[in-house]
């Protein structure tokens, strides 16, 4: 949250790395890059660098933690102990990373068909390599190409993308010392065909009017990324046919 | 697989009193059960309340110690909060190490606290190196549901409340003639379950048990200052306008309640 040697972080209606309010940072997603998992997918969303990989369905272990009616996922965000431009973080989970984890299953909970899985686990693997603001959003994203890639049913690609309030501004897709200095963060991940909200989470400082418009913003940014990793998904499979062609 | 069958009894239940607008204990939809703050319980520590709301029941303890700041926060002092899902509060609480739930539910307590601005943590700056650390600890004592709301009002009570003790030759003076913890805003929230296609504040147990999603928005009389989605199901952007407005109007009478202890 805001200090008092908070640096000007837009200057002449231009954020510090050139871009407007409502810009994103270039995203790259590839699907399809570990070779043992079922499905994965890299992305570089700005300086962000983070993998995604999914394995399973298997069966559900420990036996206590199944659902007879349907998959778990297990969903372990981490971040790489070098992944940030400060100290050797710890490795291991910590608290932000197991909330991350939490609203992070909890979202694609949402678009996997579960129940054609009974008794099985679904395992989501997000490691963040390098950080640079806005992972959860980036893990999300590319973790829900890793699982399209997978095969493993689902009702929709949700996407992510964070919206914060810089001063009085509203600024799309926070960078690390954006989000060091805001006035407030709003994390979200929305379902493109229903426009549903999957994951919502919000501090700072922000008026009803704000929070309307940040919603707005990041779905008009979504059908960005949406196209994003449709295209990241479309050249996977062109690929493959590829490699079987005689 | 019995327990299984009075639950989907239980759940349609639920489900087809709240689709006819109904709760099981006759609140409307925008209702809280009877809330109850008491404060200065522990006197030990340095601030503590204990909040109910129908039968969930929340005491949070504040405590202050030494502590070195943060690398990148050298002149502030830090905040850390906790929460405790006693075994002894539900059935459904486990022992062993902070379950995924518990930690959300003390850093979505410890967000609406910070984003809040309720403490200043530069005032809790004592020399080089030197710092409060300025410990939110809540307990869940019993379990039904809601246990945000009553996180957030048990910790606000336990901060509006609390003696600020003193540092004196590097040594903490804990007790004689002590002032009061300096607090400067007051922070509310207001939880609400989706159960169908309705939304109901302040979910008991038995809603919790069967809602899809939860929000969680914490206000102070001016912005929202913190949000937290929980669960897999999902809310509409009209959904969360409506709950912003329910929440500043609710918030109101949730204020008072922190008012009334304050003025004692």
């Amino acid at each position: 949250m805001s200090g008092s040697d908070k640096p000007e972080l837009i200057i002449n209606g231009k954020r510090l790395d050139g871009r407007g309010m409502d810009e994103l940072r270039d995203i790259r997603i590839e699907a399809k890059v570990i070779k043992n998992a079922i499905g994965s997918a890299y992305i570089e969303w700005g300086n962000n660098k983070i993998l995604a990989g999914v394995y399973g369905p298997k069966e559900a272990l420990p036996k206590h933690v199944s659902d007879p009616e349907r998959a778990i996922i297990k969903c372990r965000y981490a971040m790489s102990p070098f992944s940030s431009l400060e100290e050797h973080g710890r490795t291991g989970p910590n608290r932000r990373s197991t909330e991350i984890s939490k609203v992070t299953k909890e979202t694609f909970e949402n678009v996997m068909l579960l129940e054609q899985f009974p008794g099985s686990e679904i395992d989501l693997f997000i490691d963040v390599l390098q950080a640079d603001g806005g992972t959860r959003a980036a893990g999300i994203t590319a973790a829900a190409v890793a699982l399209a890639s997978s095969g493993i049913p689902m009702s929709d690609i949700p996407y992510a993308v964070s919206v914060g309030k810089v001063g009085s501004e509203l600024v799309l897709d926070m960078n690390k010392i954006e989000d060091n200095y805001s006035d407030a963060d709003l994390p979200l991940s929305i379902s493109p065909r229903t426009g549903d909200i999957l994951l919502l989470q919000m501090d700072g400082n922000m008026t009803k009017e704000e929070i309307k418009r940040a919603i707005e913003m990041a779905k008009k940014a979504g059908q960005k990324i949406s196209d994003i990793q449709k295209a990241a998904l479309k050249l996977s499979y062109e690929r493959t046919l590829e490699k079987y062609k005689i | 697989m019995i327990s299984m069958q009075i639950s989907t009894v239980t759940e349609n239940y639920i489900h087809d009193l709240i689709a006819s607008g109904r709760r099981e204990d006759g609140r409307d939809t925008n209702d809280y059960r009877q809330i109850s703050i008491s404060h200065g319980t522990i006197p030990n520590a340095e601030g503590s309340a204990e909040v109910t709301i129908g039968s969930t029941k929340v005491l949070v303890g504040v405590k202050l110690g030494i502590g070195s700041p943060m690398p990148d926060k050298p002149n502030e002092g830090n905040i850390i909060t906790s929460a405790e899902l006693l075994p002894i509060a539900s059935e459904s609480f486990e022992m062993g190490p902070p379950s995924p739930e518990a930690i959300e539910l003390a850093r979505v307590t410890d967000r609406g606290i910070r984003a809040s601005g309720i403490i200043d943590t530069k005032a809790l700056f004592l020399e080089e190196e030197k710092v409060w650390d300025l410990f939110i600890d809540a307990y869940i004592l019993n379990y039904d549901g809601n246990m945000f709301d009553a996180c957030t009002l048990a910790a606000v009570a336990a901060l509006s409340t609390a003696r600020m003790p003193k540092y004196e030759d590097g040594k903490v003076i804990r007790e004689g003639n002590l002032g009061r913890l300096k607090t400067n805003n007051m922070i509310t929230s207001c939880t609400f379950a989706k159960i169908g296609e309705s939304i109901v504040l302040d979910p008991d147990g038995n809603e919790e048990l069967f809602m899809a999603s939860r929000l969680t928005i914490s206000n102070d009389k001016d912005a929202v200052r913190a949000m937290q989605k929980g669960l897999s199901g999902s809310f509409s952007p009209k959904d969360i306008e409506n709950l912003i407005d329910i929440t500043f109007s609710k918030s109101t009478e949730l204020r008072k309640h922190i008012e009334n202890i304050k003025g004692e």
